[in-house]
């Protein structure tokens, strides 16, 4: 494998995912992306120095519109969803001391 | 009368002269999936008491001709990455085991008011992460034809539903080939139309740049029907595009006199099944006995779609999926030490394995010293891919391949092999880098009797000219052919 995935560096890219891996998921993650950088690599037989890169294929504008409030008041529908709501609220752990 | 063995428009005929009930086809389809789906697994969910009350006031529309669409009260399934209002939404996933919408996708609300009948949400590879519908938290889906193999992903439900008769039709999403490539291990039609031709509001992001929804269907006839009743131009997807026409179903003529085809060579060499490649060159002759001109040219960097390809939707998927961290909805851990804390457990036990390994790879591309290198370089290439279609379709209407290597492969043998999984993709992602339609038509069976799709592929809006080559090719092949297990 070319591509050697550390440990520093899949504890980086956990915290980047937010994800919490155990030893076992760490360690095939690192051996998973290093295959698939290998396999990745591939782009590097083309030369792209003078292309630009293109994240649409279509040009994208800004759409605007007037800012006007055009759904109605869903409150309990989406505190429904809540994993844990108070007074039609997000209970969400503590994030200020 | 069997009325899921009709496709979706004979039976919309049949509901609008009156000749049929919305209420005997909405309880054939149930009894359907009650009868098969133990075994098949389309569904998620089974809206039965949702789609039971909704025939009733659709009837009462059609009475009173108010409904007068050819979709009006017929079943449709919609694949479990599209909101419904009300309707558990999970996309195959253990992070939204618990969502229900407070919205409706734009797509499907347009089915709606156009009278088609919710009956279920159908699994899926999770968070639409997979060819095989293995990896959906809901248990996986079975092919109808040989239950022993997989039906393709991942809109594999959608299509199974089809194929099973479930439903009348469905509604998939494809990101790399997640409509077609399932279209063909199910025999069935699906087609994926030019990006931003369906509205994405309400259809959970995989790929923003490369998903679209597109119909599931038993024939060219009902996925022009089809198409034509969901896209549209939508204020609430900035990435909607404004058609200049969306008059699909005018274009169902049997007529290739002239039509130029061209067959691009590397996607018949090593790696496809012998089998698969007779009969879609044998279905690329009949179009060419009814007067196309078929041509094999040298469609380049075709090998180089899936390494961009995973690396653009990795990466989108990560920056996506960053939503799901159990604050609003979904899951959320039991226990937890602290905000971080808790997001990092609510994602590492609510994510599958597939989707953990996408989104890692998505945040190491994105990250700052690699994104130049791996980011960068992939929408580089996406660049030279579009430019290869471009003057490919310089010099034909179509291109015509295949939807995948092989026919459905069996349960269990893909999940193991991440990157011999993505190459299976090969036939169908460079469609989607480079924004174009493509629709997979069943033209055979292998020795094995699994379905082969033939795929055609478009320019950008040229949906009129697929469905005109596939309808033509259709009236060649003859009917549908119903999977014995529908039975």
């Amino acid at each position: 494998m070319a591509n050697i995935i550390s440990d520093e560096t899949i504890e980086y890219v956990g915290i980047l995912a937010k994800l919490e891996l155990s030893d076992d998921e760490k360690e095939k993650a690192k051996s998973d992306m290093g295959r698939m950088l290998d396999y990745i690599d591939m782009l590097n037989q083309l030369d792209t120095s003078s292309v630009e890169p293109m994240s649409h294929i279509f040009p994208v504008n800004n759409v605007f519109r007037e800012d006007v409030v055009v759904n109605g008041d869903d409150r309990e529908n989406i505190l429904a969803n809540a994993p844990e709501e108070k007074d039609g609220t997000f209970v969400v752990p503590k994030t200020v001391d | 009368m069997k009325l899921m063995s009709l496709t979706a428009t004979e039976l919309g005929k049949k509901i609008q002269s009156g000749e049929v009930k919305v209420v005997d086809a909405v309880n054939e389809a149930l009894a359907q999936i009650e009868a098969k789906d133990d075994t098949i697994n389309s569904f998620v969910t089974v809206n039965k008491e949702g789609a039971l009350k909704k025939a009733e006031e659709v009837q009462k529309l059609i009475d009173e001709g108010k409904l007068t669409g050819p979709l009006a009260g017929v079943p449709v399934a919609i694949k479990d990455n599209m909101c419904t209002t009300g309707i558990l939404t999970t996309c195959s996933s253990k992070i939204l085991g618990n969502f229900v919408p407070t919205f409706t996708a734009t797509a499907v609300e347009r089915l709606e008011a156009a009278g088609a009948i919710i009956i279920g949400k159908t699994n899926m590879d999770e968070f639409a992460m997979g060819s095989t519908t293995e990896t959906s938290a809901y248990g996986i889906t079975r092919n109808p034809w040989n239950t022993n193999h997989v039906p393709g992903g991942s809109s594999g439900g959608s299509c199974t539903a089809v194929a099973a008769e479930e439903c009348s039709f469905a509604l998939g999403s494809d990101t790399g080939g997640s409509i077609r490539q399932p279209s063909s291990f199910c025999g069935v039609t699906g087609i994926k139309p030019t990006y931003g031709t369906v509205s994405r509001y309400g259809l959970i992001a995989y790929g923003s740049s490369l998903d679209q929804i597109g119909p599931v269907a038993k024939d060219v006839t009902d996925v022009a029907t089809i198409l034509e009743v969901i896209a549209a131009h939508d204020p609430k997807d900035s990435t909607s595009v404004k058609r200049e026409e969306y008059d699909f179903t005018s274009a169902l003529v049997d007529d290739v006199k002239g039509l130029k085809i061209g067959i691009p060579k590397g996607y018949f060499g090593e790696g496809l099944d012998a089998e698969v490649k007779d009969s879609i060159l044998a279905a690329v002759e009949v179009l060419k006995s009814k007067g196309a001109i078929v041509e094999e040219f040298d469609l380049s960097l075709i090998e180089y779609a899936i390494p961009a390809y995973y690396v653009i939707a990795s990466a989108e998927a990560s920056s996506n999926l960053e939503r799901f961290d159990g604050v609003k909805y979904g899951y959320r851990t039991a226990e937890y030490n602290g905000l971080h804390n808790m997001y990092k457990k609510t994602r590492s036990e609510g994510f599958g394995e597939e989707v953990k390994r996408r989104i890692m790879l998505g945040s190491f591309v994105l990250s700052s010293g690699y994104y130049d290198a791996y980011y960068l370089k992939a929408l580089r290439t996406k660049a030279l891919i579009k430019k290869a279609f471009d003057e490919a379709f310089a010099k034909y209407d179509v291109i015509i391949g295949p939807a995948a290597p092989t026919t459905a492969p069996e349960i269990g043998k893909s999940l193991a092999d991440p990157i011999k999984m993505y190459l299976g993709d090969i036939y169908t992602i460079s469609v989607n880098l480079a924004g174009l339609p493509g629709i997979s038509v069943p033209c055979g069976t292998d020795s094995k009797g699994l379905p082969i799709g033939m795929q055609i592929i478009g320019d950008c809006f040229s949906e009129k000219t697929l469905i005109r080559a596939a309808y033509a090719y259709e009236q060649a092949r003859g009917g549908y052919k119903h999977c014995p297990a529908a039975e």
